[in-house]
């Protein structure tokens, strides 16, 4: 049980991340266009968020790792990627005034609006390999599975996004799935915590 | 018998090739080069029947090749003379071309993302910039916000960015048809060359007509494409373009446009399905409605 609970909420937060990274392009198109260094842009700021992310989740996970810290990673991901939705126009409106490069514009942009989040979201790879965990020997094996069910979630999130729900939901409306989806997953991982 | 008759039938449809002059792969797009007889093309896929291209003929460069071409110089019907031309989208310099030589004293901006066609257009298709016709490289959108904090306005706006088989998804938005709206003067004219096939076709028309009210809707049995020709302030009636397209007549005729047509048959009626979603920069999956019939 729990253990299948930390591979859905695994396969999860796979899924945001990359729906969350296909909206980023769709959110700076209006103001920076969407050539080739806007998504560059998008994809540094995921890249090195996520980077960022495996690092403070690996050493947050050194202190008394229970599943339902590991739900509050999904609750704070959620919170950070409301704004957005909130603020996220105002925001490009001040970068798009004070710079005039599109290049560096849309970094800042991508920045201010999807490194915290991303960033909170990346913390949950090393923290439920921290979870699974119980002997050395299995390690590889256990993280590998994790790796495979993010992954696949990763997948999932990006055929869905750009296949379907750009198709028939605002971006918006998209951004509050995808909020409201963090906050489920992190329910059900807390719920889960709490039982025996 | 058989074999004959398939003979004929493959010789027949064999297309006479075009000649390749020049190719090239630049940041956003294949861009081709082709010769058929006197007829020199730009191209941006391989694939013969593409519905946007950018031809001159060089025994009649005047003439303009392509429908599309002609029908957006019936956006002129309703102001025969502007002197502030805004021209999203370059592709081979035909309108740019034909507009600096039907009004030498304008002032012409084109803006066109990929500086590999700015190259391309002037080196085969002699588009020549100027005093009076400026290029700036950049992403249209990009550029029309930038705009809108500069007091200058168009009396002619023609949106031409959509070349070969992909739609710059963030140019076919309300939000970006209101910015360009907003560049027009009090009674600019916007011409759009766009879709007239595909579900594509009923949310872009939705869209236009959000933003602009009525429209004219100009299209033509032999291609896929149609014209919008929309204002800032009221159209004209029949009459009024009638009337307009007698002193274009004349002007226009090197070109191969058939204006007086246009002014008599050029109409406002809606055949689009009013219901359908319109684009916004929070829903635009305008490639992908343009693949569903």
């Amino acid at each position: 049980m729990r253990r299948t609970t930390i591979n859905v909420l695994a396969f999860g937060g796979g899924f945001v991340i990359m729906a969350l990274e296909l909206l980023g392009g769709r959110v700076l198109a209006p103001y920076f266009g969407s050539s080739i260094y806007v998504w560059g842009s998008v994809i540094t700021v995921f890249m090195l968020s996520l980077s960022l992310g495996y690092l403070i989740g690996g050493y947050v996970s050194l202190r008394s790792p229970s599943l339902a810290r590991f739900a509050a990673l999904f609750v704070a991901g959620a919170v950070l990627t409301y704004p957005l939705v909130l603020y996220g126009e105002q925001l490009m409106q001040t970068v798009f005034e004070q710079i005039e490069d599109p290049r560096y514009g849309s970094l800042v942009a991508a920045s201010a609006l999807f490194m915290l989040p991303t960033i909170v979201l990346g913390m949950i790879s090393p923290y439920s390999v921290r979870l699974m965990v119980t002997e050395t020997a299995q390690s590889g094996r256990v993280a590998g599975t994790l790796y495979f069910v993010s992954t696949l979630g990763s997948a999932l999130g990006t055929l869905a996004t750009s296949f379907y729900l750009v198709l028939w939901f605002e971006i918006d409306t998209i951004l509050l799935l995808l909020t409201g989806s963090l906050l489920a997953l992190a329910g059900v991982g807390y719920a889960v915590g709490r039982m025996r | 018998m058989r074999i004959a008759l398939v003979l004929t039938v493959a010789l027949l449809s064999t297309p006479v090739h075009a000649r390749l002059i020049h190719s090239e792969t630049s940041l956003y797009q294949n861009i081709l080069v082709t010769e058929e007889d006197s007829v020199r093309c730009m191209q941006f896929t391989v694939r013969k029947l593409q519905r946007n291209q950018s031809c001159i003929d060089q025994r009649a460069p005047k003439r303009l090749v392509f429908p599309y071409a002609r029908m957006m110089l019936a956006a002129l019907l309703l102001d025969p003379a502007p002197s502030n031309i805004l021209i999203v989208g370059l592709g081979g310099g035909t309108l740019p071309i034909a507009l600096s030589e039907l009004y030498p004293n304008a002032s012409i901006e084109v803006v066109e993302l990929d500086p590999a066609v700015v190259v391309v257009a002037k080196r085969y298709f002699g588009f020549e910039p100027s005093e009076h016709m400026q290029v700036v490289e950049q992403d249209a959108r990009v550029w029309a916000k930038r705009a809108q904090n500069n007091p200058k306005r168009y009396d002619l706006i023609m949106l031409d960015a959509f070349n070969g088989d992909y739609i710059p998804e963030h140019l076919m938005t309300r939000e970006y048809l209101s910015e360009a709206r907003e560049l027009l003067t009090t009674d600019g004219v916007l011409a759009s060359n766009t879709f007239a096939i595909s579900r594509l076709y009923h949310n872009e028309s939705v869209t236009y007509s959000d933003v602009f009210g009525p429209f004219f809707n100009l299209k033509s049995p032999d291609t896929a494409n149609r014209v919008i020709i929309a204002s800032r302030t009221a159209l004209p009636d029949t009459a009024k373009l009638e009337l307009a397209a007698k002193a274009l007549v004349q002007p226009l005729k090197p070109y191969g446009v058939p204006i007086e047509d246009y002014a008599s048959t050029m109409n406002t009626r809606a055949d689009w399905d009013a219901t359908a979603r319109i684009l916004t920069d929070q829903y635009s999956p305008a490639n992908l409605l343009k693949g569903q019939p």
